[in-house]
């Protein structure tokens, strides 16, 4: 690997992206008002080559954040030791400001499924989860980010709230959170419950990063609205304003805008890292009227 | 209750099984085809993924075809590994056994040079060794030389004109394959894989020096596939690709 | 070719190959950071959104899919092979089996 980047310990609570090689130049020449980058961890697991020539000069400029999209910590079985191996390499390496990961599972035995699938929240689920949260932060040496994820369906089996779920395994494992903003939002439509009232029960002062993305609207077998997680459109009105919501209970955080499908030019990101910077900024004379 | 692996994991890799019991929207009622969104997202993904990495290929074939090959591909060869970025190592021996693609027996071929420029893309970076310390090894020395090859370096032995039916699927404008067999050799100069074509024997060159062969030895290797077999010209693309990286006498 | 022979006929290769290159080594690989990535990228982004994909068996089925359009193949047209042992499928058969 190339020489090793300097990197600081926390991500600024500030406008963050996604990043996408294609927005490489538009990144080095003037980032604003982007403050900080996430990568998705797999995509720098090759051996060398110009993905890792790339972060190493990106992370001598910005915080990184590595987002783990194929650990399946919420799978039934063992962990992939190998996998595990490979994320302790890059985060060595590139020592970066977070790592995060998601509550769901994407892999069984040999066969990847490269999908983020849903589990039941409950007792077992739970104590599973918590022992694999201990295996990463044991191995990567660090405390890591769980996200919430988008749901489609529920199991009639689970016996905890979301939130529930996420508040008992920062308690078991001294984990932080990531919340997705648009996550509860797609969630909360699809499964017919109050985004709001979900924000209230989080555990905000957990949280260590926030995502914001686009959506898709689908419909299920009687005609309601089933929102997709697709990351491929603006982000909706109705999510920033869950986002001010959001930001009014937690005071500042990291907020970051994804987009993966039909990723636009750089601008169009820039503009919507703009508006997550402006949310940010409102925050500030209520802070002062507060002190 | 709903195992992961003994329900919601057959169903969907299956969709012609059921949606497991127990999965439901928001107010108890069966989750019917929002089961299907989890079914699409890996299917979609992995066809995605294929069309990406296979782009000559799919243009060989034409959109459509490919797409149908793609979902039938994944179907029964889910990744093995978290990295997107390798997905589809048996595609091309998919392709050689599929009937309806019989007539075109380069399709594998084709696959397997683009699966080896991803991973010469993404292999360990490597220093050239000076030409010079090449050029002080005495002549008669030379022969028995053994040289390291970069990480980047990739070949693929073909009985098809490999190389023109690659570069006249991807770039408009070039004439069509001449009917010759084509090795190829992918280098890396800087970040971005090239692929070369060499004359018959040439694979078996360079497999043989990355093998750990001598120079001689790997001669040898290329004149028993082609009589005529001249290293001169691969010795130069190894060269110019920044592709020999040490040299070892004796 | 006596060992003598190829000895020198490496020698020659290398010396014709070393004269063609005239660059002098780098140090290291530059760092062109800019360029287009190959394909092949994790995310965690659901597929875009439907769910009418993925729910009849026949769609995935490798025997139940037919060439029904065509790309650049129908343009290639590769006679017979020089030497035809290591060929995998005949080349003449391409224009019979395409629609145009």
């Amino acid at each position: 690997m190339t020489t090793a980047p300097q990197q600081t310990r926390t991500l600024p609570a500030a406008a963050g992206i996604g990043y996408k090689p294609q927005h490489y130049s538009d990144i080095i020449a003037d980032a604003r008002p982007v403050q900080w980058l996430e990568i998705h961890a797999e995509n720098y697991m090759g051996d060398g080559g110009r993905p890792l020539a790339q972060l190493r000069h990106l992370a001598d400029r910005f915080p990184i954040s590595v987002h783990g999209v194929g650990l399946s910590i919420g799978g039934e079985g063992p962990l992939d030791r190998d996998h595990l191996a490979r994320l302790k390499q890059l985060c060595d390496w590139l020592q970066p400001a977070s790592f995060s990961e998601h509550l769901a599972w994407s892999s069984h035995d040999s066969a990847f499924l490269n999908d983020l699938l849903p589990l039941p929240y409950t007792d077992a689920t739970i104590a599973r989860l918590a022992d694999h949260i201990d295996q990463v932060q044991d191995k990567l040496g660090r405390r890591m980010l769980l996200e919430n994820p988008s749901s489609y369906l529920a199991f009639a089996e689970s016996t905890w709230a979301e939130p529930d779920v996420l508040r008992e395994l920062t308690r078991r494992t001294g984990c932080g959170l990531l919340l997705d903003v648009n996550n509860v939002f797609v969630s909360a439509t699809n499964l017919g419950f109050d985004p709001r009232a979900y924000v209230d029960a989080f555990p905000l002062d957990a949280v260590g990063e926030i995502h914001l993305g686009g959506h898709d609207t689908d419909e299920d077998d009687h005609g309601a609205p089933l929102l997709i997680d697709s990351h491929g459109a603006a982000i909706a009105d109705p999510v920033w304003t869950l986002l001010d919501h959001v930001l009014a209970r937690s005071g500042p955080r990291p907020v970051l805008v994804e987009w993966d499908n039909d990723v636009p030019d750089w601008p169009v990101l820039a503009a919507e890292a703009q508006r997550a910077a402006e949310a940010l900024a409102k925050l500030r004379p209520a802070l002062r009227a507060a002190s | 209750m709903t195992g992961l692996i003994d329900d919601f994991l057959p169903a969907l890799m299956d969709p012609d099984r059921p949606v497991p019991q127990g999965l439901q929207d928001g107010t108890g009622r069966p989750a019917g085809r929002r089961f299907n969104v989890y079914r699409n997202n890996v299917t979609a993904s992995l066809i995605a993924a294929l069309e990406q990495g296979f782009p000559a290929v799919s243009k060989l074939l034409g959109a459509q075809n490919f797409t149908g090959l793609a979902r039938a591909y994944q179907q029964d060869n889910p990744p093995r590994s978290q990295l997107m970025m390798h997905y589809g190592e048996d595609f091309p021996a998919f392709l050689e056994a599929t009937p309806q693609l019989a007539h075109l027996g380069y399709l594998g071929d084709v696959a397997r040079l683009e699966l080896a420029l991803r991973r010469s893309y993404h292999a360990a970076d490597s220093t050239p060794l000076d030409p010079a310390a090449l050029a002080a090894i005495a002549p008669e020395d030379l022969a028995a030389t053994s040289v390291t090859l970069a990480p980047a370096i990739e070949v693929i032995p073909s009985p098809w004109p490999l190389h023109a039916i690659w570069t006249y699927t991807m770039i408009p404008g070039i004439p069509k394959p001449p009917p010759q067999p084509q090795d190829v050799l992918i280098t890396r100069p800087d970040f971005d894989p090239v692929a070369h074509p060499m004359p018959k024997g040439g694979a078996a060159f360079v497999a043989a020096l990355r093998e750990g062969a001598t120079l001689g030895a790997a001669h040898e290797a290329g004149i028993a596939r082609n009589d005529s077999f001249d290293p001169a010209p691969i010795l130069g693309l190894l060269l110019a690709g920044a592709a020999i990286t040490g040299a070892r006498q004796g | 070719m006596s060992t003598m022979m190829k000895s020198l006929a490496i020698a020659g290769a290398m010396a014709t190959a070393l004269a063609a290159h005239s660059t002098p080594a780098q140090a290291q690989a530059k760092e062109k950071c800019f360029g287009v990535s190959l394909a092949g990228q994790n995310d965690c982004a659901a597929g875009p959104g439907t769910t009418c994909a993925g729910s009849s068996k026949v769609d995935y089925q490798g025997n139940a899919w037919t060439l029904v359009d065509a790309g650049t193949c129908t343009e290639i047209e590769l006679p017979a092979m020089a030497d035809g042992t290591e060929r995998k499928g005949s080349l003449e058969a391409l224009d019979r089996d395409l629609p145009a």
